[in-house]
């Protein structure tokens, strides 16, 4: 069975995409206020700009609404023939020529503002990732180690998108809706204010009709939402665990649950789907009936001679005109308040609490030895449950520290320890006599080499990750490394050697990547060593080969592994023996098995069984 | 898309006719409002009276009224056919995927079938009913406008067409020029968030390397590039808005322009032309409202070609007919010469592999990784069929028993401590039909060595479950499908790598518990761990798919080499007791 990635993307509502845009469920943010105030700031430095977009969006606003007057104009010329007149065909044409480079006018400007504005949110967008990403490396281990993945992915995507799309189009949308309205106003009063008022009657009644749908098809969205939820949560468990299902002939009951959900879905669904429909008959009915108005008030009133034909066709092309931004008004409010949400998750990342600075004037160690000292080391992951007291341990350089505990023990801690992924809460850990507090993060991790249990590769060459923690190093210490951790070979078997690129479907098993990365700790040559042992996951002959290249590793080295192999536990200077997170036992493995405490237990499950006897 | 519509019920195409009369309605409503409009110009032109104006709008009034209800039914029906054709799709295609054997589920692969059966089908029905409004309005609209039109005057029919052309033309070079840019941009995307996992998972192995300024550099390159062509695309969008403003606004003066000029030479009456405009306008947008939808088109295809794909895949695993069992081969598992190899593939997974299990006995399948072990033991509850040899579980080959009764007499633990949301109660119950007492359910706990953890909860065994199990750890999922697979109380028990979740101690106590407590239960194991096999009653060693020993412990020390190199590189001399 192939595992499916557990990192599900979060229902999020976004717009722009997909057919039922604008419809979707709005997600509140908790602070609109200053979450706001700090999306402006990014918009700042971008103000000149952004005012000329708005001029120009005016601009192009405005020749929009000039053109159905003069077309007015055209009209009612074109009426003097019912009065037995000719018509002025110059008049027509010179009206027409205008017309032409009225609408061209408007045209490139309402693409000059088009191009402004979307350059301006990539740039803002492209500004935010890179804030995020400089934020990532700035965070302390326990933020990645409390939060899930795809969270802060999605804010690196999704969430810069959403604000991303209302910068581009909501933004001058709105502005171009707000002009319109008045700019149609306007004309429309300067032809005839009864007209106008007649018109504006559709307003509110456009505004309530939205409002309301927009209420409806939102609860029902949810709704669909809802169980669409539920009804992706059971697929991907039955679908991923289908061995189950079968052997344990749970056919009959799965499909009942899942024609349940199957049938709230199809209602939540279709219910949803005709609420968000109702839209666009709803609002044609809006503007038929301000078309039907102007055209019987229109008529009344040339007939009692208010106004001339013409106007009535121009007051026809507003009314379209009109009620396409009136949409677009009434949704505002909810646009808004998705992209104040979505910025509020950013801007909540970027402020998220950093890392403590490193020791202004940090010291130095020439030559390092090797000697490592735990002194009244106390340490816990959360501030109310201190999980290492007191702990008290000096290594000498060279030695071997196994640590060693069931599954889950904490065996990790000491690690974070070391490398300063963790600060500790009180004591001290001295490197050489030095204290790790007074050395930058940097220097602490160089005098490490890791190889850790999960084989972290990159998408790239494998000589390119092999040279990772060291860059200027020739061709034949990449392949010297390589033999050492004996992965030299099998590297030549692949097309390209040393440039073949890891990706996702390149071929190589979980024991050749922990070789690779054997092959690069041994390159960057570290005085001391982390090493995690490997479990069982491989097959006996690359184990082997991974268990040579690691005791090439330790050699000479004062090295820290977390031990699962007897071999090594025997042969290690100090065993540290953990257990729910504390290390409760340290000593030789002599010395433990003497005081018959849990590492005696430990032991004696594990390795000393005969047949039929249980201990 | 079309060929999905075959799930579509009688009563559904019904429908769809319905639809297509309501859609003729609205559209022949909303195409007589210019003609009213027209009838009052006339009126205006005639000198008429006021209430006859008031008498046209009130019909008018009636007829956009008419039209809003004929859109609302028909966006209903068009709900109510998407939302079930897509109901009936979803319930085949889990109906498919539940039939589906282990090799066609590889095939697929998991989360790809999740994809498909949830995002794929939303997808679909959201194009379907956006469709069976769309598609009819625009033929029907320009059916009706066109006859309208060309009987008033052909001259501004054909500057009409003409627009439609242009505007036809001018979208779909935007989208020649923008989709390859959107493929590409999901690529980039892609690679944005590829880099970004990787800040994440690798971020000690970065730190521990000091690689920070790496990564950022990674991270930038990927956000300009991204960047860059979203520049390109949003700039070249941006052309769509004022492009279609052009053509609406120039089709509109085209027609008073020319329409003028036709009035002036008595081809054309004023009202005429200006009704002339609305059609005019209704036929652009409606032509508009279809490329738009079929902008959404490409996507949906790929969708109900995946869709498809599922529904017309069909299992290679057939029931059997039942069969007549003896009593007296009750719990025996023979393997009789079997070979097996996948698909498509050249060579044997499982190569001639041969052995018998009685009742009670404990056989223990040991070998490295990819020497197929697991596919062996697979092959016992029909994960997948032999391709040589047979398997006979109760004596009778396994392709003769119905999938029910065979499966029902084996009590399977999987490799990974795969649970159910739900209750811990409701995992255990999970593969018989009534549930168990309290006393057998503490019994089951017990010998899983599940007891321990669960009586620590409050609410014990009744405590919740998360999907995935994420609240509970991976050795106390493996303990509870043990529990499962034991609740079951079957003639047979396959342990599938079970032990490895454990640790070494409460592998062993769980082992003496099984001997003890479940004796009559034939099981089968499979291992990496030495200490965990040596006690069974018979061991068979695999290597490339090859039985290479079979024997006790003690026997294949003497005899099998590559069981030896095992135990060796696992425990000592005096460990392994020789």
């Amino acid at each position: 069975m192939s595992n499916v990635t557990s990192e599900r993307k979060p229902n999020r509502p976004g717009h722009g995409g997909g057919p039922m845009a604008g419809m979707r469920a709005v997600e509140k943010p908790v602070n609109f206020k200053s979450s706001l105030v700090k999306l402006l700031k990014c918009i700042k430095p971008f103000t000149v700009v952004l005012t000329v977009a708005l001029i120009f969006a005016v601009a192009s606003t405005v020749f929009q609404i000039i053109g159905p007057k003069i077309l007015g104009d055209m009209t009612n010329e074109a009426y003097v023939i019912l009065f037995g007149q000719q018509i002025d065909m110059a008049q027509i044409s010179y009206w027409g020529l205008w017309l032409v480079i009225l609408y061209a006018l408007g045209a490139i400007f309402n693409y000059i503002q088009g191009f402004i504005m979307s350059t301006i949110s990539v740039k803002i967008t492209q500004k935010l990732r890179s804030q995020i990403s400089e934020k990532i490396n700035k965070l302390p281990l326990k933020y990645f180690d409390t939060t899930n993945h795809g969270d802060t992915l999605s804010r690196v995507t999704n969430d810069v998108d959403t604000i991303a799309n209302t910068l581009n189009q909501s933004l001058s949308g709105i502005i171009t809706a707000i002009t319109t309205l008045i700019g149609v106003s306007i004309a429309m009063f300067s032809i005839s204010w009864i007209m106008a008022l007649v018109c504006w009657i559709t307003i509110p009644i456009a505004l309530l009709l939205t409002s309301l749908i927009v209420k409806f098809s939102q609860k029902f969205y949810k709704q669909q939402q809802q169980s669409l939820g539920d009804m992706n949560a059971h697929v991907e468990e039955i679908f991923s665990n289908h061995n189950i299902v079968k052997a344990f002939n749970g056919e009959e009951k799965e499909n009942q649950k899942f024609i349940q959900n199957n049938d709230k879905l199809y209602v939540s669904g279709r219910n949803s789907m005709f609420t968000a429909g109702l839209m666009m008959p709803i609002m044609t009915f809006v503007g038929n009936l301000g078309y039907v108005l102007v055209s019987a008030v229109g008529g009344v009133l040339v007939l009692n001679g208010y106004i001339e034909p013409g106007s009535i066709l121009s007051f026809l092309i507003y009314v379209k005109l009109f009620s396409q931004p009136l949409m677009q008004v009434a949704s505002v409010a909810n646009v808004l308040q998705s992209t104040v949400a979505a910025s509020e998750r950013v801007f909540n990342f970027l402020e998220e609490e950093e890392l403590t600075p490193d020791c202004s004037t940090p010291k130095k160690i020439e030559n390092v030895k090797g000697n490592v000292e735990f002194k009244n080391v106390c340490f816990g992951y959360s501030k109310n449950k201190q999980i290492i007291n007191n702990f008290n341990v000096s290594v000498k350089a060279g030695q071997k520290v196994a640590i060693v505990g069931p599954t889950g023990a904490g065996k990790t801690t000491i690690v974070n320890l070391l490398e300063r992924f963790y600060e500790i809460d009180s004591g001290d850990i001295l490197i050489d006599g030095v204290s790790i507090k007074d050395l930058t993060r940097a220097d602490v991790r160089n005098m490490f080499t890791m190889v850790l249990q999960d084989t972290w590769l990159f998408e790239g060459t494998i000589r390119d990750n092999i040279i990772y923690g060291k860059q200027n190093v020739t061709q034949e210490e990449v392949e010297q490394a390589c033999k050492n951790a004996n992965i030299h070979h099998f590297i030549m078997t692949l097309p390209n050697g040393y440039n073949y690129v890891l990706g996702d479907e390149s071929n190589i098993s979980q024991g050749q990547k922990q070789l690779l990365t054997i092959a690069r700790a041994t390159i960057q040559n570290a005085p001391m060593l982390i090493l995690d042992e490997a479990t069982s996951s491989v097959d006996t002959r690359t184990e082997e080969l991974i268990q040579e290249a690691m005791d090439k590793l330790t050699q000479k080295r004062t090295s820290f592994v977390i031990a699962h192999r007897l071999s090594t536990i025997k042969n290690a200077d100090i065993i540290l023996v953990m257990k729910e997170g504390n290390i409760i036992e340290q000593g030789t493995h002599n010395e433990l098995l003497k005081k018959n405490g849990f590492y005696a237990e430990l032991y004696n499950s594990q390795f000393t069984q005969k047949e039929g006897q249980p201990n | 898309m079309i060929k999905l519509m075959k799930y579509l019920s009688f009563l559904q195409w019904i429908c769809i006719l319905v639809i297509i009369v309501f859609t003729a309605c609205q559209v022949y409503l909303d195409l007589l409002l210019p003609d009213y409009m027209a009838e009052i110009i006339s009126i205006i032109s005639a000198s008429g009276t006021t209430s006859e104006i008031w008498n046209v709008g009130f019909i008018m009034l009636g007829i956009a009224l008419l039209s809003s209800l004929c859109t609302i039914v028909a966006s209903w029906l068009a709900s109510y056919i998407s939302a079930g054709l897509c109901r009936t799709i979803r319930q085949k295609m889990f109906d498919s995927v539940q039939s589906f054997s282990m090799a066609e589920m590889n095939k697929f692969s998991t989360a790809s079938l999740i994809t498909r059966s949830t995002n794929d089908i939303t997808q679909i029905q959201q194009v379907y009913g956006m469709g069976l409004r769309l598609l009819f309005v625009a033929p029907i609209m320009a059916g009706i406008a066109i006859s309208k039109i060309v009987g008033k005057s052909s001259e501004l029919s054909w500057v009409t067409a003409g627009f439609v052309v242009l505007m036809l033309l001018g979208i779909i070079t935007m989208f020649l020029i923008v989709t390859p840019k959107f493929t590409k941009m999901q690529k980039k995307v892609d690679k944005l968030n590829s880099v970004t996992r990787e800040e994440l998972t690798g971020v000690r192995v970065i730190r521990a390397f000091n690689n920070e300024k790496l990564q950022t550099k990674k991270f930038e390159d990927a956000n300009n590039d991204y960047s860059k062509i979203n520049l390109f695309v949003g700039r070249a969008m941006a052309m769509l808005n004022p492009f279609m403003n052009i053509i609406m606004s120039g089709l509109s003066l085209a027609i008073v322009w020319f329409g003028c000029y036709l009035v002036g030479q008595s081809m054309l009456g004023v009202e005429q032309m200006m009704a002339f405009t609305q059609y005019a306008t209704m036929v652009l947008v409606s032509f508009l409202t279809l490329t738009m939808f079929f902008a959404f088109l490409p996507r949906s295809i790929v969708s109900a070609k995946r869709i498809r794909e599922v529904l017309a895949c069909k299992t290679t695993i057939l029931d059997g007919e039942g069969a007549n069992f003896d009593d007296t081969k009750k719990g025996e598992i023979e393997f009789d010469n079997v070979s097996f190899s996948y698909d498509d593939a050249k060579f044997d997974v499982l190569k001639n592999i041969s052995f018998k299990a009685k009742k009670g006995e404990t056989v223990a399948i040991i070998g490295s990784t990819g020497s197929g072990k697991s596919t062996l033991i697979n092959l016992i509850p029909r994960f997948y069929d032999v391709t040589k040899g047979a398997v006979k579980v109760n004596g009778v080959d396994v392709r003769k028993q119905t999938l029910h009764e065979l499966r029902d007499s084996i009590g399977y633990v999987p490799q990974r401590g795969a649970l159910f949301s739900g209750s811990i109660e409701s995992n255990v119950n999970y593969g018989i039909d009534n549930v168990l007492s309290s006393e057998e359910m503490q019994k089951v706990l017990e010998i899983s060595q599940s007891a321990e953890f669960v009586n620590k909860y409050k609410d014990k065994e009744k405590h919740h479950i998360a999907q995935d199990a994420t609240n509970i750890s991976g050795g106390q999922k493996q303990r509870l499908s043990i529990a499962r697979a034991l609740a079951k109380n079957s003639d047979i028990l396959i342990f599938d790598d079970s032990f490895s979740a454990l640790d070494f101690k409460t592998d062993r106590v769980l082992r003496n518990e099984l001997k003890e407590k479940v004796k009559d239960v034939t099981k089968i194991i499979v291992a990496q761990r030495i200490g965990t096999v040596m006690d069974a009653d018979q061991i068979i060693v695999l290597e490339n798919g090859e039985m290479v020993g079979k024997g006790t412990h003690k026997e294949l020390m003497k005899s099998c080499e590559v069981y030896r190199k095992l135990a060796y590189s696992q425990l000592s001399k005096k460990e392994l007791s020789v």
